[in-house]
C-alpha cells in the first residue's frame, strides 16, 4: 500500500490546522487520522505525516512515541485492552488479563501471528464504576467476567 | 438521604439533545451572564465558593480574576477532560448526559475572561465520549449557540469558538501545563511555574485551564446566584460534587451530592455497602494519588477538602475507592507505584528514577525478599520524590506509597525477612595441580 493521504484527506488536514493558532498543534489529530488509515505508525507513515505537517520527522516521532495509544508496531485487527488498575484489580481485572493472555497466547502489546488479535494491559480507562472492564478497539465493555470476555472474543472477526 | 435537585447531572431524559436542553432552561444562565459586566460574573463565581473539581481545589473565581484584562493578545481557555486519575470517571457522564451545560459553562467563562477560543481536551481512550461531545458541539454551532451565530442568537457582539481535542493516552496530560504542551503539538511535558498560564499559557498567551465538572457547575451558579450556591454543601468547599465510587462496593456509580457528605453515608446508603457484608479495610477518598484512610478512621469523615485536609488526605477528583477486609494492601500499593512509574514523563530525575525504584522495592517486598530496612528505604525514596519535581505527578506518586506505609506498615512487615541473605559467587582460580605439573617438568 502506498503511504499517502488522498487529496480529500489533505484538505481535511488543512482544516484541522486552521482550528489552532499554530498548525503544529494539529499533529495529534493528524496522527490519529494516519493511524486509522494505515493501522499503525511506521517510519514511512511518520515521515509522510512530517511532510504533510511541515515538521521535522524527529518531532513527529517524538510526539508519536510519547503517547501510548499511537501504535509504533503493527497491532491486531481486534486490539484487546484489559485494565488492571486498582478499581479493576480489586474486582478481578488481573484474572481477566491473565485469562486473555493465556487464550491469545501473546503478552503485553503483542499481536497474534494471524493478525486477528493484539493484547494490551492498559492503565485506568475511566470506567472504574464498571470494573472490571476491557476495551476492544474503541468500544468499552464493563462488568466483564471470564465467560463474558470469552464470548466477546468469540464474536471478533 | 439528600433530596435537593442535581445541578450538574439533572435527571432529565435526552438532555444531551440541544432542544431538550433548551426546553429545560438551557442557555438562560448565559443570557443572564451577558447582562452583567465581566467583573460581576467573576464576582458571582467568587461568591459561590466554587473550587476546581480537577483535584487541586483552587477557587475558580480567583483563577479567573488572574487573567489580564487590558491586553490585546488573544486569550485561551483549556478545558481539562483528560480524566486519567485511577478511580475517577465523572467527566464522561457530563460528556454523555449533559454536554450542552458544559458548553454553556464554557461560554460564561469565555465571556467573563474575554476568551476568543477554547479547547476541550478529552482523553484518547474516550473515543465514544469524544464523538458525543463533538456531536453536541456541532449541534450547538449549527443552531447558533457557539461561534459566529451567537451574535444573532444572543443579540450582542461577543462570539467565541470551541474546539474538541483528543488526547492519545498519557496520564500526565491531565496536568495543566502538560496539557498545554500537548495541545500545542509537542510531547506532553509539564512546564515550570512561574510563568503561570494566566500570563503565559497556550502559545505564550494568557490562558485559563478549568476542569470539565468545574465549568459544568457554572450555569447553575449563574441561575441560583453565588450566595445561594455557597449555601450548598460544606463551608469552604461549597456546591455539589460528582462522587465516583468504585472498588469493593455493591452499587458503584457516579453520584451528584453536596460536598461534606459523610463517607459512611455514601458507602452504606447510596452505594448499598460492601459485597457479602464485609468490613472496610481502606478507602482512597479522591483518586489513586491521594493518601488512603484506614477502615477504623472513616467513621464521621466528611467528604470535602477542608475536612479531609485535617486527616492528611484530599478530596482530589472525588473518586472514592473502597477496599474490603481481604484486600492485599501491598499488591494495591505496588499497582499504584507501577502506574506512576509507567506514567512518569521522564523529565525530572526524582520522579523518573524514584518511581522505578519504588516499584522495584515493592516487588521485592511482595516476593518476600525484603527486610524492614527496605520499607524504610521505600519511604525515603518516596519522600525524596515529593516536592522535588516540576509538576505534581511526583507528589501523586509519593503520597499513596507513604500513606499506605504509614497506615498499614504491619502489612508490609509481615512479608519481610529478618535479614537478607546474599550468595556471593566466589570466582577463584582452582587449577593448582596443573601449575605444579608444569613446575616439575621444568
Amino acid at each position: 500500500m502506498e503511504i499517502a493521504f488522498t487529496s480529500e484527506e489533505l484538505e481535511q488536514i488543512e482544516k484541522l490546522k486552521a482550528l489552532y493558532p499554530e498548525s503544529k498543534a494539529a499533529i495529534m489529530p493528524v496522527l490519529w487520522m494516519a493511524q486509522k488509515k494505515f493501522d499503525w505508525l511506521s517510519e514511512d507513515v511518520m515521515k509522510h505525516v512530517a511532510e504533510v505537517m511541515d515538521l521535522p520527522y524527529a518531532h513527529v516521532m517524538g510526539v508519536a512515541s510519547f503517547y501510548t495509544m499511537y501504535h509504533k508496531k503493527p497491532m491486531g485487527r481486534n486490539h484487546v485492552q484489559v485494565c488492571t488498575n486498582i478499581s479493576c484489580m480489586l474486582k478481578g481485572g488481573m484474572e481477566v488479563y491473565e485469562h486473555v493472555k493465556q487464550r491469545l497466547g501473546v503478552g503485553h502489546t503483542q499481536a497474534t501471528s494471524d493478525g486477528k488479535f493484539s493484547l494490551e494491559e492498559v492503565e485506568c480507562m475511566g470506567a472504574c464504576g464498571g470494573a472490571p472492564m476491557i476495551a476492544i478497539n474503541e468500544d468499552f465493555y464493563e462488568n466483564v467476567t471470564l465467560q463474558s470476555t470469552d464470548a466477546l472474543l468469540d464474536k471478533c472477526v | 438521604m439528600y433530596t435537593a435537585p442535581n445541578l450538574v447531572l439533572p435527571r432529565v431524559e435526552n438532555l444531551s439533545s440541544l432542544d431538550v436542553y433548551l426546553k429545560h432552561g438551557g442557555f438562560d444562565a448565559y443570557r443572564r451572564a451577558i447582562h452583567l459586566s465581566t467583573d460581576e460574573v467573576i464576582d458571582e463565581v467568587k461568591r459561590s465558593g466554587l473550587r476546581g473539581r480537577g483535584g487541586a481545589c483552587f477557587p475558580t473565581g480567583l483563577k479567573w480574576s488572574f487573567m489580564p484584562k487590558s491586553t490585546d493578545k488573544p486569550k485561551y481557555l483549556a478545558i481539562n477532560g483528560d480524566e486519567s486519575e485511577p478511580g475517577s470517571f465523572k467527566d464522561r457522564q457530563i460528556f454523555e448526559y449533559n454536554p450542552h451545560q458544559l458548553i454553556e459553562g464554557i461560554l460564561i467563562a469565555s465571556y467573563a475572561m474575554g476568551i476568543s477560543k477554547s479547547f476541550i481536551y478529552i482523553r484518547g481512550e474516550y473515543h465514544k465520549w469524544v464523538r458525543l461531545m463533538e456531536d453536541a458541539l456541532a449541534e450547538a454551532y449549527a443552531k447558533g449557540y457557539v461561534g459566529s451565530g451567537m451574535k444573532q442568537t444572543f443579540g450582542n457582539d461577543y462570539t467565541t469558538d470551541i474546539v474538541v481535542h483528543k488526547g492519545a493516552g498519557a496520564y500526565i496530560c491531565g496536568e495543566e501545563t502538560s496539557l498545554m504542551s500537548s495541545l500545542e503539538g509537542d510531547r506532553g511535558y509539564p512546564r515550570f511555574k512561574p510563568p503561570f498560564p494566566a500570563n503565559k499559557g497556550l502559545w505564550g498567551m494568557p490562558t485559563t485551564i478549568n476542569n470539565v465538572e468545574t465549568l459544568a457547575a457554572i450555569p447553575p451558579i449563574m441561575m441560583l446566584g453565588g450566595d445561594a450556591y455557597a449555601q450548598i454543601g460544606a463551608k469552604g468547599h461549597s456546591g455539589t460534587i460528582l462522587y465516583g465510587v468504585s472498588g469493593h462496593i455493591n452499587n458503584p456509580a457516579v453520584f451528584e451530592l453536596p460536598t461534606g457528605l459523610l463517607l459512611t453515608d455514601l458507602i452504606y446508603n447510596y452505594c448499598n455497602g460492601i459485597p457479602n457484608n464485609k468490613r472496610i479495610k481502606a478507602v482512597i477518598p479522591g483518586g489513586s494519588s491521594m493518601p488512603p484512610l484506614r477502615g477504623d478512621e472513616i467513621e464521621g469523615v466528611r467528604l470535602d477538602e477542608e475536612s479531609l485536609k485535617v486527616l492528611g488526605t484530599h478530596i482530589g477528583t472525588a473518586g472514592v475507592m473502597v477496599m474490603d477486609e481481604d484486600t492485599d494492601i501491598v499488591a494495591v500499593t505496588l499497582r499504584i507505584a507501577k502506574f506512576y512509574h509507567h506514567e512518569s514523563c521522564g523529565q525530572c530525575t526524582p520522579c523518573r528514577e524514584g518511581c522505578g525504584w519504588m516499584e522495584k522495592i515493592l516487588h521485592r517486598i511482595q516476593d518476600g525478599d525484603a527486610t524492614s530496612g527496605d520499607i524504610d528505604l521505600l519511604y525515603d525514596v518516596a519522600s525524596n520524590i515529593e516536592g522535588n519535581t516540576i509538576c505534581a505527578l511526583g507528589d501523586a506518586a509519593a503520597w499513596p506509597v507513604k500513606g499506605f506505609i504509614e497506615k498499614f506498615r504491619d502489612e508490609f512487615e509481615v512479608l519481610c525477612k529478618p535479614q537478607r541473605s546474599f550468595v556471593a559467587l566466589n570466582v577463584v582460580h582452582g587449577k593448582r595441580s596443573t601449575a605444579s605439573t608444569l613446575v616439575r617438568q621444568a
